[in-house]
């Protein structure tokens, strides 16, 4: 085995071995998965409550009318844990009074002006969700457009083959005529977490690279070790193998996260998914007959699995390679700063002075980063995931819209040799650094230490 | 043959001077003493000769030619400020150190368990650095120093924080390693050892070399040709004998057996105050008083 492998393998193991490796290891797909799956959990949690919306109509004369004769009785089906009851020669000024006492959770007031006015009035002693509000509006809109054109004396046969619902698909046109479903959002999504993940990992393991340096250096363990290998092999062999570290972190983060989100939907939705292009929304005619039970689940089902439908509109082996990349080039770039730094102070306080210059491109990238998310082909987003301190997040970002290849290769080609560059300054800083006490440390002193000749 | 040499090395810092022309010359397979007060600048010199800073003048020479850097690897360097990683285990530790010296897994292994095995350090192999006492972090040390054989050690300060049971251990295998072919250079204030172990020394001061050579020449150097005599008979009798032709320095009844110190001047012999001697008392034992390297050091210090 080389040296310069063993100091790998050192760096790899001591690490991989700590039980704050394995912690991160399982927390990191927990919390991604939970970010997935909970917000559609939540919103099925949501109205376990069991509601009871009372429904009242009011006649041509504005009185109420009775049991009988309700015209909208049964047209807002009913959902799990939402249930309309239509009450007939019920005042609309007595619910009102009644509603505070009563296990009512709303009243649902539909004057006799419906049709040309088309409101429609909700007495409620909290603020309904969104759900409830779009689930009777849509359903009230379906029926009274439908009861307009049977009017207008049309069959309810032709109506039912008119019926057309528009799905909005973009589809975004590239050079070589190949196409490509248009998800922004989830696009947007997916380019957010993986630049903000890849700039955590960038800083994280790279302040681990310059503690450790930090704590041979202070230990004096350095001139003991410099004896058995050169300064710049002890240097790479504790890049690479935190970098080792990174990815294999990085590895389990992705098999977890697949595996947690899979058994999710397992246990959230049940093992058959349905498709859901066989829930597309159904006609008033159908959904007044479909029994509630049997229609609930599905309709909450679809938005979770739409969306799972929809991941798989994004080209997940491009960007985990792309992640792995920048990744790999982000950390050595940054990493063999953070060496360089740690070499140069005696201990950890006296660093501040030298983390800003490398923090800031940092944050700069996460702020660029926000503006590629959503602009991810304009002139700012292109420069600065071409520039190679901030291309690593930038471009990172950029990716789930699919970038030109050219412009990738480029951004990597740069990228690769700046770390040429970067690696080969740290080196000499570093050689000088490590074996230098009590001198308080300047930029001049560095620029001194660069241009030694050995 | 010297194995190593170290000729008018100069080392200046921001605002002092830590060196100033020093001169070392090491025998092969001599120990070798760098002794001098705190801040005298031993550990600038060890320093310069494992190459971790660079002296601004003077030249290092290894086995008759001008030093390599390749040479650093057939040192075995003890650091004063003890380096192992504190979270790592001592075996795991003990076995990297040593491959990163080059010996191979199965031989690493078979020489710790040598070493472990003769320190009785068994035990330790699976706890972590940290949970050691300063002592055995030190011998854990010593082994990883001197494991891979090399042919010069380097010890900074090597008896500090050992209790005089380990320090006897300690200066055994030192002994041991210089009969086996190795040579020493070690720094110390600790004057005795210096006597037991040493062959040559030198005695730094101030950034400046006060003395330099083999310890026997050097007492030699410092003697003042002072003779202790322990006799039968009067006081009296001896100051009748010498009859001022010798200082006597003291003389004084010791129960039945007493002491005299007499100084002999450049021009006379001991023959000569011992034929004066034997007609008048009865010598019990006659010999010259040669200084202790503490003497040496303190007198030699205050002077400069």
């Amino acid at each position: 085995m080389s040296k310069i492998s063993l100091i790998i393998a050192r760096e790899y193991m001591t690490r991989v071995r700590k039980k704050s490796f394995l912690i991160m290891s399982i927390l990191g797909p927990i919390l991604f998965a939970a970010l997935m799956v909970v917000p559609v959990w939540l919103s099925q949690v949501e109205d376990k409550e069991e509601k009871i919306i009372a429904v009242i109509e009011y006649s041509e004369n504005n009185q109420p009318v009775p049991d009988s004769l309700m015209m909208f009785k049964g047209v807002i089906p009913d959902k799990e844990y939402l249930r309309f009851e239509y009450l007939g020669n019920t005042r609309l000024e007595d619910m009102k009074l009644a509603l505070p006492q009563s296990d009512y959770y709303a009243v649902l007031f539909i004057p006799h002006n419906v049709y040309t006015s088309e409101t429609v009035e909700f007495y409620t002693k909290k603020q309904p969700s969104l759900g409830i509000e779009s689930h009777i509006t849509r359903s009230l809109e379906k029926y009274i457009q439908d009861t307009k054109l049977i009017k207008k004396n049309i069959p309810v046969d032709v109506l039912a083959s008119v019926q057309t619902n528009i799905n909005f698909k973009t589809i975004k046109l590239e050079k070589g005529g190949y196409q490509e479903q248009n998800l922004q959002n989830l696009k947007r999504g997916v380019g957010y977490g993986a630049a903000f993940l890849l700039y955590f990992f960038i800083f994280f393991f790279g302040a681990q690279v310059m503690r450790g340096v930090i704590e041979e250096k202070t230990n004096r363990i350095v001139e003991v070790i410099v004896s058995s290998v050169k300064p710049f092999q002890l240097m790479m062999g504790k890049i690479v193998g935190i970098g080792l570290v990174g990815l294999t972190q990085f590895l389990f983060w992705v098999i977890f996260t697949f595996a947690l989100t899979t058994a999710a939907q397992h246990f959230v939705l049940g093992p058959e998914v349905p498709p859901a292009e066989q829930l597309a929304p159904k006609s008033i005619f159908e959904a007044g007959n479909v029994p509630a039970d049997q229609i609930t689940p599905q309709t909450s089902n679809a938005e979770f699995s739409g969306f799972l439908d929809d991941l798989k509109g994004v080209n997940f082996i491009v960007i985990i390679g792309s992640f792995l990349f920048y990744f790999m080039g982000g950390y050595l770039l940054y990493g063999s700063f953070f060496a360089a730094i740690g070499s140069a102070v005696d201990n950890e306080a006296d660093t501040q002075q030298f983390m800003l210059p490398v923090t800031i491109p940092l944050i700069i990238s996460i702020l660029v980063m926000v503006n590629a998310i959503t602009n991810p082909e304009g002139e700012i987003a292109f420069w600065f995931s071409v520039i190679p301190l901030t291309s690593p997040v930038v471009m990172m970002a950029r990716i789930p819209f699919g970038v030109p290849w050219t412009e990738v290769l480029t951004s990597m080609v740069v990228l690769v040799i700046t770390i040429i560059g970067s690696v080969w300054l740290a080196g000499k800083i570093y050689r000088t650094g490590i074996l230098m006490y009590g001198k308080k440390v300047s930029y001049k002193e560095i620029w001194k230490w660069i241009r030694f000749k050995y | 043959m010297e194995l190593f040499n170290a000729i008018g090395i100069e080392k200046r810092y921001a605002n002092h001077l830590a060196l100033n022309n020093v001169s070392i010359h090491v025998p092969k397979g001599s120990i070798y003493g760098l002794l001098g007060p705190n801040g005298a600048g031993k550990t600038t010199l060890i320093r310069i000769i494992n190459q971790i800073t660079a002296p601004d003048k003077g030249e290092l020479i290894y086995n008759g030619r001008k030093f390599k850097a390749e040479d650093i690897y057939n040192i075995g360097y003890l650091p004063e400020e003890r380096g192992l990683y504190k979270k790592m285990k001592v075996g795991e530790q003990a076995l990297y150190l040593a491959r990163l010296k080059g010996i191979p897994k199965q031989e690493a292994m078979k020489r710790l368990h040598y070493w472990f095995n003769k320190f009785e350090m068994q035990a330790w192999w699976n706890k972590k650095v940290e949970e050691l006492s300063k002592g055995m972090q030190q011998k854990v040390q010593f082994i990883v120093t001197i494991l891979h054989e090399p042919g010069l050690l380097i010890f900074d300060e090597p008896f500090s924080g050992f209790d005089p049971i380990n320090t006897r251990l300690l200066k055994q295998e030192i002994l041991n390693l210089r009969d086996k072919g190795a040579t020493v250079i070690f720094s110390t204030h600790n004057m005795e050892s210096v006597e037991e172990l040493c062959d040559h020394i030198t005695l730094i001061n101030k950034s400046e070399t006060l003395l330099e050579g083999k310890i026997n020449d050097i007492r030699q150097e410092y003697k003042s040709n002072i003779f202790e005599i322990q006799y039968i008979g009067l006081p009296e009798n001896l100051e009748h004998a010498i009859n001022n032709s010798f200082e006597v320095l003291e003389n004084k009844s010791e129960r039945e057996i007493n002491l005299a110190k007499i100084k002999i001047d450049d021009k006379k012999s001991s023959n000569e105050l011992l034929s004066k001697l034997i007609p008048h008392v009865q010598i019990k034992s006659f010999k010259e008083l040669i200084p202790g390297m503490n003497e040496i050091f303190i007198k030699a210090v205050e002077a400069s």
